[in-house]
């Protein structure tokens, strides 16, 4: 084997940052889902009666469904009865009336995690609303964000404060019989994000909000609604981090965009949940169910994503076009190593007149990894001259991993525009020896090539954001060189 | 500067380099020249040490240090430098950033700190102008889409930026048509000093009209056949490879 394939081999080795748990007492509820222990979720929120017979009917729906088996991973059976629904962080008193209450050994914990808080959100201008588990802890900026009408909260609060936004939007694009996985998200989601952007108003800032798991054994069900009314722009950045655990943990998340007459979103994610070890043990499953939906004319809405941890990823960022002229990004980049599998890609529904989609997709694999994009792209009797440009991209590292690509296309409109694009390829001898020869250490080689692979997706991201999921990158594929 | 001795190699197992001797001192520009298949790419990979090329007998020094213990990437931070005969593309990165990465490769192997961004900027714009390159190539990526001539302008740049203090150029002339040509030379010549050291290999005499070497070695089938100054660069124009080469089949093709 030659040198250049072995750094490439030892590119499993490197360890998971991240790795720590932080020590707060947990309010848990017992493990084991039933119509009682949803009663008690929503009554800790002190949620209104329709959002909980709305858990109840997702709930009771969901009893009647089974675990999707069609993407390309395999991991044991989910014991559902034998996760914890619901976990807060307990607090003196009424919570935290500014980030200066917020538990010490949390602060610490973001810290570690390079987010100071407070300073960070200052210094870089970013509002920054912090999930711990499952309850929102931290929000700032809001009052800044509230002078243009801005709304940018926890879900639960969204629930108490805009009932009527939450009521009028919510499942509107991922109803609650959409998928296993939405489903049961829909029956125990504990909390996550709320932004609602009004009528011509650009959001003068980057959404951000920072997600982690931490209680062990405890189900992660975050719910995300954003909202871009007529003329508003968002650009919202969602990265995750979670400490290191045996135990695999599931999380199914739901995220629901929409964006009115000429609105646009932007949703960025780095996400880095805990990969398992490098035997393949432990490690998160992320079921995540991601959609947009622009519902009117000239909208836009486009999907970024770095995806980089979790043993199994299960993803498909999706758009549907509806609105007349509307637009739907998809940039991703997957990066699998050791005994980590993804199955990502996305969905692009042409509805809509003139509507045009592109997908960009670069899977890396290293190690045992595999790696599969599932892309749709669906053009509807109704959509005239819609277009569509998608290119996939394979990078494989040794030769013990594997990339796959699942393009599915239908078009029912004969003035339609597809299409699509693939390429597979490895690292050359060639490339490396060329950095090699100027001086840049066979790692660093690597680790160059690949960001460059990356780089049109890397470009989508807000430059804070890109210059992190570099780093992202270059951490994943450290230790290659000795 | 460089010297070696006794040097063999082979490729895949055939033996390419058959005992070659040649001493480079600093300040020196030397020549191989030689018809296809003598040796001389061979040469080049085996001092800048790609894999597959294995020596087999002999020693390469680089000012007293043994060139062949060293990983490719060390020998290019002691100031070894090849200009390819066949750069190679890295998709997405831009060249600029490239040649950032180098110099600070060997700032770093030398314990200086990463260039100040400033001073990089000014070096690149006045290496620029060197090579006659457009701004425009500093955000392309590494050699993608670049054509041919394209591609060895910008060896040349990257070799006037890394400023190496010694330089292998393999056949940088072939493909390149006149005004090219040109350019690569005012390149080189504008780099030659009492500390650098060049290897020019090449094919034609033409290159030499333009950076006129101190000596010219004339290599055939793994050997350097014969050595002098620089009118022998004229004198195989003339005559051609076939009088070195026990395969004159070859020799004509070669010449042709």
């Amino acid at each position: 084997m030659s040198d250049s394939t072995q750094a490439l081999e030892r590119l499993a080795a490197s360890d998971y940052k991240y790795g720590f748990v932080t020590d707060i007492e947990q309010e848990t509820v017992p493990p084991g889902l039933n119509e009682d222990v949803i009663r008690l979720i929503s009554a800790k929120k002190e949620e209104p009666d329709w959002l909980l017979e709305w858990r109840l009917q997702a709930f009771r729906f969901w009893l009647t469904q089974t675990e999707p088996t069609w993407a390309r991973v395999n991991y044991p059976p989910i014991d559902y009865q034998a996760i914890s629904y619901y976990a807060a962080p307990k607090q003196k008193g009424d919570g935290p009336k500014s980030l200066d209450e917020i538990d010490p050994e949390l602060r610490r914990t973001y810290e570690k995690l390079g987010i100071p808080l407070a300073e960070q959100a200052i210094l870089a201008g970013v509002a920054v609303d912090a999930v711990f588990d499952s309850v929102s802890v931290a929000t700032s900026y809001k009052g800044k964000l509230a002078e243009k009408g801005i709304i940018f909260c926890s879900f639960s609060e969204a629930v108490r404060e805009h009932p009527e936004l939450v009521k009028k939007y919510l499942g509107s694009v991922v109803p609650y019989r959409d998928n296993f996985y939405a489903t049961l998200n829909s029956a125990v989601f504990s909390d996550g994000s709320f932004v609602y952007i009004p009528p011509g108003v650009r959001c003068p800032m980057e959404l951000s909000t920072y997600f982690r798991i931490n209680a062990s054994n405890t189900g992660q069900f975050e719910r995300t609604l954003i909202v871009a009314d007529e003329g508003a722009y968002v650009s919202y950045l969602e990265g995750c981090t979670a400490p290191m655990r045996d135990e695999n943990q599931l999380h199914a998340a739901v995220v629901e965009l929409v964006a009115l007459d000429n609105a646009t979103i932007k949703y960025s994610t780095v996400q880095n949940w805990y990969p398992g070890d490098a035997n393949g043990k432990g490690g998160i499953y992320n079921f995540v169910t991601k959609r947009g939906l622009c519902k009117g004319r000239d909208s836009k809405i486009s999907w970024t994503q770095v995806e980089t941890g979790s043993a199994i990823t299960w993803k498909y960022p999706s758009c549907i076009l509806r609105g007349e002229n509307s637009v739907g990004e998809f940039y991703s980049v997957a990066l699998t190593r050791d005994y980590q599998q993804a199955d990502t890609g996305t969905k692009m529904i042409h509805m809509g007149k003139n509507t045009r989609s592109t997908i960009v997709s670069k899977g890396i694999s290293a190690g045992h990894g595999q790696n599969a994009y599932r892309g749709l792209v669906k053009i509807l009797p109704t959509a005239e001259n819609a277009r569509n440009h998608s290119q996939c991209d394979s990078l494989l590292m040794g030769d013990r991993c594997g990339a796959h690509t699942f393009p599915y296309i239908e078009v029912q409109n004969p003035t339609a525009q597809v299409e699509h694009e693939a390429s597979t390829s490895k690292i050359s001898e060639d490339q490396l020896f060329y950095c090699k020869q100027r001086g840049i250490s066979a790692e660093d080689a690597v680790s160059l090539i690949v960001n460059g692979f990356c780089k049109e997706v890397f470009k989508e991201l807000p430059m804070e954001f890109a210059v992190e999921a570099q780093k992202l990158i270059e951490l994943k594929l450290e230790g290659s060189v000795g | 500067m460089l010297e070696i001795r006794n040097l063999h190699a082979t490729v895949e197992g055939r033996e390419i380099l058959n005992g070659i001797d040649l001493t480079v001192r600093a300040g020196e520009v030397h020549a191989i020249m030689g018809p296809n298949g003598s040796g001389k790419s061979t040469l080049a990979n085996v001092i800048a040490g790609r894999e597959g090329y294995v020596v087999t007998e002999g020693e390469v020094l680089f000012d007293g240090k043994n060139l062949l213990e060293m990983e490719p990437e060390i020998r290019a931070c002691e100031g070894l430098f090849l200009a390819f005969q066949y750069p190679v593309e890295i998709p997405g990165v831009a060249n600029l950033y490239f040649l950032k990465a180098a110099v600070n490769a060997v700032r770093k192997y030398r314990g200086e700190s990463p260039v100040d961004a400033m001073d990089f900027w000014d070096l690149v714009h006045e290496r620029m102008e060197l090579v006659k390159m457009d701004e425009s190539m500093l955000k392309r990526s590494v050699n993608e889409g670049f054509s041919g001539g394209e591609k060895k302008r910008n060896e040349i740049f990257q070799m006037a930026v890394l400023q190496p203090r010694f330089a292998v150029l393999d056949e940088t002339d072939s493909g390149l048509d006149i005004d090219a040509l040109r350019v690569v030379a005012d390149g080189v010549n504008a780099l030659r000093g009492p500390e650098r050291g060049f290897l020019v290999i090449t094919h034609y005499q033409r290159l030499l009209d333009y950076i006129v070497p101190d000596h010219v070695h004339v290599l055939v089938n793994g050997r350097i056949a014969r050595s002098g100054g620089k009118e022998l660069a004229l004198e195989l124009e003339e005559q051609g490879y076939a009088l070195y080469n026990e395969e004159p089949g070859r020799a004509r093709r070669a010449a042709a």
